[in-house]
């Protein structure tokens, strides 16, 4: 919202001391806050008006004249002129001697081919008042001589403009005068009031407008005025500078003051050419299904008037024929042209709930719509009539209203809040001392609230009809606080009796952030919106959750996994020459809602992809021991499953993390499959080991008991033992076996070697582990190692897997 | 027997000391001045056959001498050995400019590391940290926070739809505030919660903003808890964040699940002095922040909780921003590049 300074000094006497700084934290701390301040216009400092009194070409130039003005002391002044679009008589702006004008320019008595010139004439472009460069600016002829142009043209120079944001709940402030109001009551002065109804709404109802009883729902209340006597015309200097301070465009005289009033009161109105309305009458009723309207922008609308699901609604003439959008844009049919000699005015209340759905199924939105969503003072028509009325005689004399009628469903009674002291001071923290009953009718009533007192502590509050937003008292209290400045509200910390600590979740997230940072891995926080190619060029299904109104193709499902994003993020750094890195990423993955359920399945994965030299799927097997260890996960709780199935990974390297015996599936390990790899842009050749985990189940597992484990103090005895395992036995599954075997005695067990030969025959693999055996609470024999060492090459042989000679 | 070739035993033996030139030769040299079979041992074997008194003379000059001559080796062997540790360390020196590779740790994002850092410090306060989903029904997202169907203030917030088929029911969050329901309902006031996460807008990607970002919510819920609270919490959080006397700043704004509303701004903490202006502020010595008010009675209501016997007040704003503005990031867009250029940097 554009708010001109001086159309504000209309309303408000603003004190000379506040400047533009003290008014912008003004505008701040009532929540009207300044997104800009312009300043418009200049002092004219040196700029008078002069009467043309003769003209003469100069001798020897083609288009030069010597121009002979009078300024009001009777005393011809020479000026060497270019233009002469002037006829004596004519008034004129006259730059004089020593004038900086706007551009900068200083005005100098110089001769021109021989002839001094005591000043210049000034066309409307060099005052900045106007594009009109055609010729000099010709005022009007009653102008006063020799008086500055600001005071001839009664310009407000230099205006500042405030470009207000004016919230949703805030109706009241879209207008001049409800800034105004605003401003008025926080720096303590009265607003000055609206423009007399008289002689504006006593006329006769001649010209009957109607407006529909179904449509009340649409419109509670509908003025028609008839005008006549109007002449087309430009507006006088003033309106249109206002107006387009106020970032509209000027047009004609009844235009502009249909938009002045509009600005200036808040509540929209418009115009119709009368000889354009079918029967000289006017109405307005929901649009029928298929009915078309041409509005004014020259787009031709199909309207909707199915009332099960939407319905328009329609101005129409006494042919009942649509003429207007309601609430929204006149039609193109009935417009004011330069012919226009008598109007029909309307100034109708439309229905905020009724203009929304209309304005987002049609995409449009304009200055009158935006003050219906937005919700508009139905008591502000009259007075709205009246001041076009009152503006429109500046232009057009001989004006009269020759009818008027205001069509009105029985207005709701005015909305009253009980309102108790008590509940003021609890919801702000102010004390009785800073507000009491007293202080609270006088921050409210400046601002139109009526407060009448009900019992000590308890006001009831009647709302004025321009705040329809405010409903219950928590709104009132907004405006109490507001009024007295969230600044002068004492502050508190507030002193919390719960314990601040994060849940284990949290802690654990925390944990496997730092282990992998400390395992050489970068934290990437990667895209969740992908295109589907992103999921399929890593191998995934395409089957993702898709929004239904993507703002672009490559970011319009929701990721399934990480691995996309981590590719992407790998592949970005490779092609900045950093291929050898390792990142991580914890974040929600999300597929189709489970049977039964209304939205997605989403989870937290934490994932790891590791592109540094050398890594391989073993430098994902040596994270995922260090995840389980860092955690404190119970030992062998869960076990890797090869699988060739894993979307995206490496069919031979990789494998499925379930939890044993339950076979739950928890995340995945191994390496991106090296066509995928390439495919997502990871230099051929260079290994990406990968892991995931769901991080909820991952964290959820069983972990080892917090109580010591007693360890025997005498010495241990190890063991190694190498055996030819067929690929077909998982090293886990061997691994575990053994365990079982080692019972008791057996401390640990560890690979420490693993090699393939043809001498060991295809598909054989030789692992060599060593063996740690103790007993807690003596030396073992070389019998009892013995023993437990056959007992463990039993175990292997029954998998298959021989002792290597 | 005779004690005669002492002297010459004596000066041969230290001449051998003397000529060992590592361990192991002293070690021979020992075996062989002071061993089983060396002269003075056997001269030793004779002391049994002398008379008492030659024997005590021989005796005492014989240990005289097996007593110098092990004091000779033990300073040799003391001078060798010192000798063999110089020349160990002088073969395995080591210029520490010379290492190959190395092994630095990786860093955590710059937004995990916002985030974790105000945790730290709310948790200091006595709040409880929650997490949600990204993925909200209408209801969390808008309904239960009193934005009704079709309200105007819906339109501030451009949203992404999920397509499930059924109508614009299901959407991306577009701020953190559907976790305040969640918590609501998920326990009793008194209330000391913080909720960061990452929520979704139809936005322009450009350098100050994402569709993908990330917010952190407060939401206090206690007997009478006030808007002196709330901005003397904002104040206290942002102090101990930066580490500088914070002031904030309230001005009235607008948001359907909180009234009183505010925006809410901050001092400056980037100019060299408090107020002076800096880049950072546009020389206003003030930093936007975010939105904040006090839980509007229908949302308290939403959440199961009774407007009149409690109070609460509840914030959000943007972390990006803050990490942003903190560690003068130019370009927002860098977060989601992941380029370890910047990652490593933090």
């Amino acid at each position: 919202m554009k708010v001109p300074l001086s159309w504000l000094r209309e309303f408000v006497s603003i004190p000379a001391a506040i400047d533009r700084r003290q008014l912008t934290d003004l505008f701040n701390n009532l929540g009207l806050v300044v997104e800009g301040v312009e300043q418009i216009g200049h002092t004219y400092e040196g700029i008078v008006t002069a009467k043309v009194l003769s003209f003469d070409r100069v001798p020897k130039s083609d288009h030069l004249m010597l121009v002979q003005v009078d300024v009001g002391d009777g005393t011809p002044l020479a000026i060497i002129c270019g233009a002469s679009n002037y006829a004596p008589g004519d008034v004129v702006p006259l730059a004089t001697i020593g004038t900086t004008m706007v551009d900068g320019r200083k005005i100098e008595r110089r001769p021109v081919l021989g002839i001094k010139s005591n000043g210049m004439l000034c066309s409307a472009r060099e005052l900045e008042l106007s594009d009109d460069h055609s010729g000099i600016m010709i005022l009007s002829p009653e102008t006063a001589l020799g008086v500055s142009l600001r005071q001839a043209l009664s310009i407000e120079s230099p205006d500042l403009v405030f470009d207000l944001a004016v919230e949703a709940n805030r109706p009241d402030a879209m207008s001049i005068r409800g800034v105004a109001r605003d401003l008025a009551a926080q720096i303590g002065v009265s607003l000055i009031v609206a423009p007399s109804l008289a002689g504006v709404t006593d006329r006769p109802p001649a010209a009957p407008v109607r407006v529909s009883v179904e449509a009340a729902d649409l419109c509670p209340r509908f003025i028609g005025a008839v005008l006549r006597g109007v002449t087309i015309c430009p507006s006088p200097p003033w309106i249109a500078g206002r107006l387009t301070l106020a970032g509209m465009r000027p047009i004609n005289n009844v235009v502009d003051v249909s938009n002045y009033v509009m600005l200036e009161l808040g509540h929209p109105n418009h115009a119709y050419d009368l000889k354009q309305v079918g029967g000289g009458r006017i109405g307005t009723r929901w649009a029928k299904p298929g009915e078309t309207l041409e509005t004014l922008d020259g787009v031709t609308r199909t309207l909707a008037g199915d009332s099960a699901t939407h319905r328009d609604g329609v101005i129409v003439d006494g042919a009942d024929v649509a003429i207007g959008l309601a609430g929204i844009m006149g039609g193109a049919s009935s417009e004011i042209t330069d012919d226009t000699t008598e109007v029909l005015l309307e100034a109708a209340h439309w229905w905020p709930m009724a203009l929304a759905r209309t304005t987002k199924r049609m995409s449009i939105r304009t200055e009158a719509s935006a003050r219906f969503e937005k919700g508009c003072d139905p008591d502000t028509l009259p007075h709205a009539v009246a001041r076009f009325v009152e503006l429109l005689r500046l232009t057009c004399p001989d004006l009269s209203v020759e009818s008027y009628e205001d069509v009105r469903v029985s207005p709701a009674a005015p909305t009253e809040i009980r309102l108790r002291t008590a509940r003021v001071n609890l919801v702000l923290g102010t004390t009785p001392e800073l507000i009491d009953d007293v202080r609270i009718a006088a921050l409210l009533t400046p601002i139109g609230f009526s407060c009448r007192p009900v019992s000590a502590g308890v006001t009831a509050v009647t709302v004025p009809t321009f705040r329809p937003d405010v409903t219950e008292e928590i709104n009132v209290i907004e405006e109490v606080g507001r009024h007295f400045g969230y600044r002068n509200i004492p502050r508190r910390v507030p002193l919390s009796p719960l314990v601040g600590q994060l849940s284990p979740l949290q802690r654990d997230r925390r944990s496997l952030r730092r282990l992998l940072t400390s395992r050489e891995c970068d934290e990437a926080w990667t895209a969740t919106l992908l295109a589907p190619a992103d999921l399929s060029r890593a191998g995934q299904p395409v089957e993702a959750v898709a929004l239904s109104n993507p703002m672009v193709a490559e970011e319009s499902v929701l990721r399934t996994t990480l691995l996309p994003g981590l590719l992407r993020a790998l592949a970005y750094n490779a092609s900045h020459r950093n291929p050898a890195i390792r990142l991580f990423e914890i974040g929600h993955v999300f597929s189709h809602p489970r049977p039964g359920e209304v939205v997605p399945y989403e989870r937290e994965r934490v994932a790891v992809a590791l592109a540094g030299n050398g890594d391989d799927a073993t430098s994902a097997r040596a994270l995922f021991d260090a995840i389980v260890a860092q955690l404190g996960t119970k030992p062998r709780t869960l076990t890797l499953e090869a699988t060739i199935d894993l979307p995206g990974l490496h069919a031979t390297r990789s494998a499925r993390i379930i939890t044993t015996g339950t076979n739950v599936s928890i995340g995945s390990i191994g390496e991106v499959d090296p066509r995928v790899a390439e495919a997502c842009g990871i230099p051929p050749g260079r290994r990406v080991a990968w892991l995931e985990f769901d991080l909820e189940n991952l964290c959820g597992l069983a972990r080892q008991p917090s109580t010591m484990k007693p360890f025997t103090k005498f010495p241990s005895t190890d063991v190694d033992l190498a055996f030819v395992t067929p690929d077909g036995v998982a090293a886990l599954a061997l691994e575990n076996a053994l365990r079982r075997a080692g019972g008791q005695l057996l401390d640990s067990i560890s690979l420490f070697d693993v090699f393939r030969s043809p001498a060991l025959g295809a598909g054989m693999r030789s692992l060599a582990y060593r063996f740690r055996f103790s007993a807690i609470d003596r030396t073992l024999t070389d019998a009892e190692v013995t023993k437990a060492r056959q007992v463990c090459i039993d175990a292997a042989a029954k998998l298959g897997a021989t002792l290597r000679a | 027997m005779n004690l005669d070739s002492l002297p010459d035993l004596r000066a041969d033996a230290l001449a051998r000391i003397a000529g060992a030139q590592d361990l192991d030769a002293l070690k021979a040299v020992d075996v062989a001045v002071l061993g089983r079979k060396a002269p003075i041992t056997a001269l030793n074997q004779g002391l049994g056959r002398l008379e008492p008194d030659a024997r005590k003379a021989a005796g005492a000059l014989l240990n005289e001498t097996r007593g110098a001559l092990t004091q000779a080796l033990a300073d040799r062997r003391e001078v060798l050995a010192a000798e063999e540790h110089r020349q160990r360390l002088e073969a395995e020196r080591l210029d520490l400019g010379e290492t190959i590779g190395s092994s630095l740790p990786g860093h955590a994002h710059l937004i995990s590391q916002t985030t974790e850092a105000l945790e730290d410090i709310f948790l200091g306060m006595g709040f409880q940290v929650f997490h949600g989903p990204e993925v909200e029904t209408d209801w969390y997202n808008f309904e239960a926070l009193n934005f009704p169907p079709a309200h105007p203030a819906r339109t501030m917030h451009d949203t992404f739809h999920l397509n499930l088929g059924e109508a614009e029911s299901v959407l991306l969050r577009t701020h953190t505030s559907p976790m305040q329901i969640r918590v609501m309902q998920s326990m009793k006031p008194p209330i000391y919660a913080v909720m960061p996460g990452r929520c979704y807008r139809r936005d322009t990607p450009d350098a100050r903003h994402l569709p993908t970002f990330h917010q952190i919510e407060a939401l206090v819920i206690d007997r009478g808890i006030s808007l002196g609270h709330l901005a003397g919490t904002i104040e206290a959080f942002t102090t101990a964040y930066f580490g500088r006397p914070i002031e904030a700043r309230l001005r009235p704004g607008y948001f359907p699940f909180t009234e009183p509303s505010a925006e809410f701004e901050i001092s400056c903490p980037f100019c060299p002095k408090p107020g002076a202006g800096c880049r950072v502020c546009s020389q206003s010595g003030w930093i936007e922040l975010g939105g904040c008010g006090m839980v509007h009675p229908n949302v308290l209501r939403a959440g199961g909780i009774d407007p009149e016997e409690w109070t609460g007040f509840a914030w959000g704003f943007g972390i990006d921003r803050l990490a942003m503005n903190r560690h003068d990031i130019d370009d927002l867009r860098h977060f989601l590049d992941n380029d370890i250029r910047l990652l490593r940097q933090f």
